[in-house]
């Protein structure tokens, strides 16, 4: 299982036939465990990685440090809930340090998110400061290379 | 007019040019040309390994080393094969580092060949070996390994060309082209012939790290008797990604590891330092890169295994290096033919088995050492090749 998740991390589109051959299994198999991981929510879902900067398209990824008051009972998790449910919120993890939850929101503009955070996220009950940093630029992501400039500089043949 | 044909030594011009020549200038052409034919890694050297080189430049590594390389390295060979191989070496005495498995391979075979003296080489086999031995002015002796035996080779297929001058034996597991390896089983029966024959074996296991399906690779001079007898010879370039380094060892006795070092010295006088630093970080660091290189090749060998045996080609399951042999026969091609067509019909560069040896003829050699997205569409026009004929 663990071989056919590494495959699918590095491509989620690989055809069934292919994962089959590599893991010397048939293709009905290769259904059914994905199947079962997705059933699992082991698989959460099949994402894309774009470089929106090349389609023209802008968009404003900020990361926002965000303290809270625990609640009782619930410490975090109710806040937290709060927060994640909002769909400009694109990720959420609760942190160590001297910050409590760290907040990754995208938005059409810079002037679309500050609105964001001043109205919705800073008002939450519970939430004591934020603290916003715009993305300027990417480098690497999810292990991937944005501009990656190394090429296959092998001879054609070599024995 | 000089002909300056006439002044090169005949000893050089009887060494035959390379066998993919002709291929390497058509396919250099092509644009779209996937190539199976490419005999290293399509990873690049882990960053961590590059980036100490570039550290070690900055801080002006820049001179010769010893002639037997870097102390740092040469311990790190031992430590690596006391661990892996609980074989005890000194790294005062026991090795040497070199430019690459090749010049290893050259002077090893320069210091024990004497003008006549046979050795035994099994094929197909990577490329230099005959050419090395005759260059040191000794007779390679080519031994077939049978292809019903997945190209193993055994004391039976050994035993009849051993002659009164037979001094050595060359062997290379896991095996470029074939992708063969021999069990412990093979490899003891093996160093019972060299003891028989009071020969000395050039251990080549540059692939030893690349070994598949929970196989471990066996290191020859680890089997009883073997350590003295063995001249092994192993480097970085096909597990680390590290082939333009050009940087390997060699593993002996103090008396040969003394008398190639003279060699070494005089020819070449020193491996890179940049590479050696590299090498270095490669043996403290490098393994987890190196074991993730190996799980890639691995994905893709079980991929290329079974869409060869899908387009109609035979061939037994690879265990080690990055190459599979598929039998070509049952196409009616000879192994030329069948790798120039598929070169100019379908774009897919592969190796001719007969460059390996004769008898690599009726199979081709097909590297996996590239992407999962090429393996795939190379297997599909392999497939429409064989289909077509």
């Amino acid at each position: 299982m663990r071989e056919l998740l590494e495959l699918l991390k590095h491509d989620a589109r690989r055809p069934a036939r292919e994962l089959a051959a590599i893991l010397n299994i048939s293709e009905y198999e290769v259904e059914q465990k994905m199947a079962q991981l997705e059933n699992d929510k082991i698989i959460l879902s099949y994402n894309t990685l774009i470089n929106w900067e090349k389609t023209g398209e802008n968009t404003v990824t900020s990361i926002i440090e965000v303290n809270l008051t625990p609640q009782r009972e619930v410490g975090f998790d109710a806040i937290a809930e709060r927060i994640y449910r909002f769909d400009e919120v694109r990720t959420v993890y609760l942190m160590s340090g001297s910050f409590d939850l760290l907040v990754i929101i995208e938005g059409k503009s810079m002037q679309d998110v500050a609105n964001f955070v001043a109205t919705r996220l800073a008002t939450i009950e519970g939430v004591t400061q934020t603290r916003s940093h715009f993305l300027l630029k990417p480098y690497k992501k999810d292990g991937i290379i944005i501009n990656d400039k190394e090429k296959d500089r092998r001879l054609v043949m070599s024995i | 007019m000089i002909n300056w044909n006439d002044r090169i030594s005949p000893v050089v011009k009887n060494v035959p040019p390379s066998g993919i020549r002709k291929f390497f200038d058509i396919a250099s052409e092509m644009e779209d040309v996937i190539s199976l034919g490419v005999g290293e890694p399509d990873f690049i050297t882990p960053w961590s390994i590059r980036e100490s080189c570039v550290y070690g430049l900055e801080q002006g590594y820049t001179s010769y080393t010893a002639n037997r390389g870097l102390m740092e390295l040469r311990e790190e060979i031992c430590i690596l094969h006391k661990n892996r191989f609980d074989l005890d070496y000194d790294p005062k005495t026991n090795v040497l580092v070199t430019v690459g498995v090749s010049e290893a391979l050259d002077i090893a075979m320069r210091t024990i060949l004497c003008p006549g003296d046979e050795i035994l080489i099994p094929e197909p086999c990577y490329v230099s070996y005959k050419a090395c031995a005759t260059l040191a002015g000794g007779i390679p002796v080519p031994v077939a390994a049978k292809a019903a035996n997945d190209f193993r080779i055994t004391p039976d297929d050994l035993e009849p060309h051993v002659s009164p001058k037979t001094k050595a034996l060359l062997i290379g597991y896991p095996n470029n082209p074939t992708g063969a390896i021999l069990s412990k089983e093979e490899l003891e029966a093996i160093a019972r012939f060299a003891i028989k024959h009071d020969l000395i074996v050039i251990s080549d296991e540059i692939y030893g790290d690349l070994t598949y399906g929970g196989v471990k690779h066996i290191c020859f001079a680890g089997l009883p008797e073997m350590k003295d007898r063995t001249i092994l010879l192993n480097g970085f370039s096909k597990a680390y990604a590290m082939t333009g380094w050009r940087i390997g060892y060699a593993l002996s006795n103090p008396d040969i590891i003394a008398a190639m070092t003279k060699i070494h010295q005089y020819t070449m006088l020193c491996a890179p330092i940049t590479a050696q630093i590299a090498a270095v970080e490669a043996l403290r660091h490098g393994e987890k890169y190196m074991r993730k290189m190996v799980s890639e090749y691995d994905k893709r060998r079980r991929l290329i295994y079974d869409g060869l045996q899908n387009a109609g080609l035979k061939c037994f399951e690879p265990k080690g290096a990055f190459y599979i042999f598929p039998d070509i026969t049952s196409t009616g091609l000879t192994s030329e033919e069948f790798a120039e067509k598929i070169l100019i019909q379908e774009h897919v560069a592969l190796v001719p088995g007969n460059a390996f040896g004769e008898s690599g003829e009726g199979f081709v050699r097909c590297s996996y050492a590239t992407s999962i997205e090429q393996i795939s569409e190379a297997l599909a026009r392999i497939e429409h090749f064989v289909n077509n004929l």
